[in-house]
């Protein structure tokens, strides 16, 4: 795996997105701090409506304007608030220091451009390069992205590619400037377990060969564990656990974390008892949540965690929770 | 095994080509091979898991059984009597005892009827029931999936996507079925969620002895809740067998691969990682032969040529391949 | 547990407080939503009291000629003033009134019903769609007005034969609407699980299909009300349409076609009516279709 050379790039500071609805305000992103260093892999996980994707959006300043709004905090890249630069200053950082790939490939893509001439986009826009500059880089992409044909796919459009392919064109779009991050939201939710497994394999060469660091948004843990250097854990727009990813899967603290470990089926679980189940579901995120959104459906939830909001606490080694009753031994591997 | 237990369904070289039509004239220019030959058998009181990628035809292999697609060649059996040519109101009959469990828990319910309406529609269909009586009986329902019977006169929109995959569920199960085809019934889900639900359909099975055709991509869902499994690629089974063979004892080259693929929760372990190249093929164009001879690492000049029967090749495990992986 | 017995009998006293209920909280909430569609709707609400009421509501006998009273405008005697053989408008209006709601409602209800019909077997039977949708689009290829006038050169004028002549003008627009609602029906997910519970086509179509194209299918009967309300009034303008003993707005207007410039109030007032109406009908589609539209609505 790539080293973590320390050196914080990116910091976010108490983000807040929230969606002025017409049924109220849905506070997607509702606090959530954490921090990235040069060349390193930060996943970020959670279920449906946790806000993990609406934390990445904001980043990158792509959340529609009404509704969404991103209330408060700070997003300091290299000291620079990204938060207060104007729309032409964000415009210069969009796929040029940090880029995005997305989960649907298939409508990621404009299906009336041909693929070259949408990477080559990109290289116009920020590096300034001739249509034969463009040519020959988009060729050394795709060479990189390990698309095989490369002359012939610069002429193809989008629906002439399979959903494998049409990811990689988006890998390379993303690289086409090497950015500095790469944000990659849900990037094989919609591919097939084998395309799955090329794509990642793809992620961790290119890597290790550029040198990016990448925010990673997903709901699979096991993606997380092969990906991932630290993980942070969200529930119902809020930050719940950050740990390194051995910390996380060998001693989960907070009771979500654990519930979520438990009850998912493992191929390398050989017993086929119960699943554990974790009883209830996600609150609506339209209501203002008093205490510990998780109270509800935790087993080991007090009369403070109903009335108090608990505050993320360093239990060593950066390993952070945001309980007031957090697991304490490591895993029981029934 | 399998010869004590009652045989319900059977299923014989059965396949759906969708013709496609091009030109003026809607000249048939190709098929669409969706499933090729698929022949298997479930067992009462089992669930066999029927797990492949996208294109590999195993939603169309339970929309088939169900009749609500006509196969286009083979024979499903249903206790031995042929339901493949019957007529809509000859099936009729059928679907007291064949129900189905659908992937997308927002449209498999109709957003303009009660909860209580759509879960005793089947049930409806085979009885009379009074108003009194069908409460009751949708009341019992709500109870073994696990929703409150006071909320039997909602809408759907009301409940959240776990609720109406058990809504779903009880829709199912109001007739006693003896098997229900369940396609993809928790891919759309949470994983908390996905937790209930698989241990609902366990706990059912337990009480009520129903079998299952659990159609499915995820291969550890699919591993936790079946007795034995199919893999299928390109409209073709590949591989079938109990589930715990089939997991350590993987015989055809592309079990092995889609095995390894799947991503395992533990950063500590480091496996020796089979990437396939290449993308799925077209069911259209299919590569001859061996269909998957192209992604193959283990390919020889035979399996460009020579497609593989499926062969038992130990009691219960069958592959269809050429070379098969001895371990 | 809800009891069935209880619920037949009927509770007066609730049923008041649930009128009281509707005035005071439900309807200001609704005005606050979608305000132009309240606003529509009791415009057409007042235009339907004008039409049944039309007797009380007129002054004199709307066919009543008085020669020595034509062409006076509008006074306290003569609210919309006289047009030139000394008919009284105001009156002639309010009697206007029923032609064009009668015209307009009855239009929108049996193109409906009719397009509803041929729309569900196109969409269930291949072979009836090939030809039906030939048909159907030769003609929507004609415009509406020209198809109405050259059906009503076929026969007498009466208010039957336009309203039959409208309606096989504007049925095409909804068997098409239909059949596109129809046939992406047929592949959701809870019409093919009813097929798996065995339920037969004729219930499948009544507790599937209906139910689901019953909300677009009213946004389009109001904008076919309006729509035949305008053509109506259009066919009498040009004598093509009701006949002209019978006062509706567009022979009013079309009789002082000529003397609009000396005489403008005889054109005003009954098109004021004409649009109020039409508009009224147009906002309330509008907002029936907001509120219908399932996407715009609740979510999960």
């Amino acid at each position: 795996m790539s080293q973590a050379t320390g050196k914080s790039i990116l910091e976010v500071k108490d983000l807040r997105t929230y969606f002025y609805t017409r049924d109220g305000v849905v506070r997607s992103v509702d606090g959530v701090s954490f921090s990235i260093s040069e060349g390193e892999t930060l996943a970020i996980v959670g279920e449906s409506g946790c806000g993990k994707s609406v934390t990445s959006l904001s980043l990158l300043r792509l959340i529609p304007s009404p509704p969404g709004k991103i209330v408060s905090g700070s997003v300091l890249y290299h000291g620079k608030d990204l938060l207060k630069l104007s729309e032409d200053e964000m415009r210069d950082i969009r796929g040029d220091k940090i880029s995005m790939i997305f989960q649907e490939p298939m409508t990621s893509l404009n299906p009336v451009l041909t693929v070259g001439r949408q990477i080559s986009e990109v290289l116009e826009l920020h590096r300034h390069c001739t249509k034969e500059q463009a040519h020959e880089r988009i060729l050394e992409l795709l060479k990189l992205v390990n698309i095989s044909e490369p002359e012939r796919r610069i002429n193809e459009y989008p629906h002439q590619l399979s959903g494998g392919m049409r990811q990689r064109i988006m890998i390379a779009m993303a690289l086409a400037c090497d950015p500095e991050i790469l944000i990659a939201d849900e990037p094989t939710t919609a591919l097939d377990v084998t395309i799955q497994a090329q794509i990642l394999n793809l992620i961790r060469e290119l890597r290790d060969r550029t040198r990016a660091a990448i925010i990673l948004i997903t709901h699979d843990l096991g993606v997380v564990a092969e990906m991932a250097q630290r993980v942070v854990v969200m529930y119902a727009g809020r930050k719940v656990e950050e740990a390194s990813v051995f910390d996380l899967f060998a001693k989960p603290m907070h009771p979500y974390t654990l519930g979520l470990l438990n009850s998912m089926p493992r191929l390398d679980d050989s017993s086929s008892k119960r699943l554990v189940e974790i009883p209830g579901m996600v609150p609506s995120m339209r209501t203002e949540i008093v205490g510990c959104a998780f109270a509800p459906r935790c087993s080991k939830a007090s009369e403070r965690c109903l009335l108090e909001s608990p505050v993320l606490k360093d239990y060593g080694n950066e390993h952070w929770v945001a309980c007031w009753n957090p697991v304490e031994v490591s895993r029981d591997k029934a | 095994m399998s010869n004590k237990q009652k045989q319900l369904l059977e299923l014989k070289n059965l396949c759906k080509h969708y013709p496609i039509r091009k030109g003026l004239l809607s000249r048939i220019a190709g098929y669409v091979y969706a499933v090729d030959g698929v022949s298997f058998s479930i067992y009462e009181g089992e669930t066999l898991g029927l797990v492949g990628e996208s294109g590999c035809g195993k939603s169309t292999v339970g929309r088939t059984i169900l009749r609500l697609i006509d196969p286009t060649a083979g024979e499903i059996l249903w206790r031995g009597e042929r339901i493949d040519e019957l007529s809509r109101t000859e099936m009729r009959p059928f679907r007291k005892e064949i129900q189905a469990v659908f992937q997308d828990p927002y449209s498999s319910l109709n957003p303009r009827m009660r909860a209580a309406d759509i879960v005793s529609e089947p049930l409806r269909n085979f009885e009379q029931l009074s108003q009194a009586e069908g409460r009751e009986r949708v009341s019992e329902l709500f109870a073994l999936v696990g929703l409150r019977p006071d909320q039997m006169l909602r809408y759907p929109h009301e409940f959240s996507g776990g609720q109406r995959q058990r809504l779903g569920i009880a829709r199912a199960l109001s007739v006693k079925p003896k098997l229900i085809m369940c396609d993809e019934p928790v891919s759309a889900l949470d994983v908390s969620v996905q937790a209930q639900v698989i241990n609902l359909l366990g706990d059912l099975q337990q009480e009520f002895g129903v079998s299952y055709l659990f159609i499915a991509h995820d291969l550890a869902v699919v591993k936790h809740i079946s007795h034995r499994i199919a893999v299928m690629y390109l409209g073709r089974v590949v591989e079938l067998a109990t589930t715990n063979e089939l997991f350590e004892q993987p015989s055809h080259p592309y079990t092995e691969a889609l095995l390894s693929a799947v991503p395992i929760p533990d950063p500590t372990r480091q496996r020796k990682q089979i990437v396939l190249g290449g993308d799925v093929p077209s069911p259209i164009n299919r590569p001859s032969g061996c269909h998957f001879h192209t992604r193959c690492i283990y390919a020889q000049a035979r399996c460009k040529v020579e497609e593989p029967k499926l062969e038992e090749i130990s009691p219960g495990h069958f592959v269809a391949c050429h070379f098969k992986l001895n371990t | 547990m809800i009891n069935n017995s209880t619920m037949n009998r009927v509770d007066w006293p609730a049923q008041v407080s649930k009128i009281r209920l509707f005035l005071t909280v439900q309807l200001p909430a609704l005005y606050k939503r979608y305000p132009f569609a309240v606003i529509g709707a009791a415009t057409l609400l007042l235009m339907i009291f004008i039409a049944i009421f039309a007797p009380f509501l007129a002054t004199v006998d709307p066919q009543a000629v008085a020669p020595l009273n034509r062409l006076k405008p509008p006074s306290w005697e003569y609210w919309f003033g006289t047009d030139a053989l000394g008919r009284d408008v105001y009156s002639r209006v309010m009697y206007g009134t029923r032609v064009s709601l009668t015209v307009g409602i009855s239009v929108a209800v049996l193109s409906t019903v009719i397009g509803l019909a041929i729309g569900l077997i196109t969409g269930f039977v291949r072979w009836v769609d090939a030809i039906v949708m030939r048909i159907m689009d030769g003609l929507m290829s004609i415009p509406s007005i020209l198809l109405a006038i050259a059906l009503m050169a076929l026969t007498k004028a009466s208010i039957e034969n336009v309203i039959i002549a409208i309606t096989i003008a504007e049925v095409p627009r909804v068997v098409r609407l239909v059949r596109s609602l129809v046939l992406g029906l047929r592949e959701q997910p809870y019409v093919e699980a009813a097929a798996a519970s065995g339920t037969p086509l004729l219930k499948t179509l009544l507790r599937h299909i209906l139910p689901n194209i019953a909300a677009p299918l009213l946004v389009q009967a109001t904008y076919i009300c309006a729509s035949a309300m305008i053509t109506e009034a259009i066919l009498s303008f040009i004598g093509a349409g009701t006949p002209p003993n019978i006062p509706s707005w567009g022979n009013i207007m079309a009789e002082s076609r000529s003397l609009f410039q000396i005489a403008g109030y005889l054109i005003l007032f009954p098109s004021i009516f004409l649009s109020a109406t039409v508009l009224a009908v147009n906002y309330l589609g509008d907002g029936l279709r907001d509120a219908l539209d399932p996407r715009l609505s609740r979510r999960m």
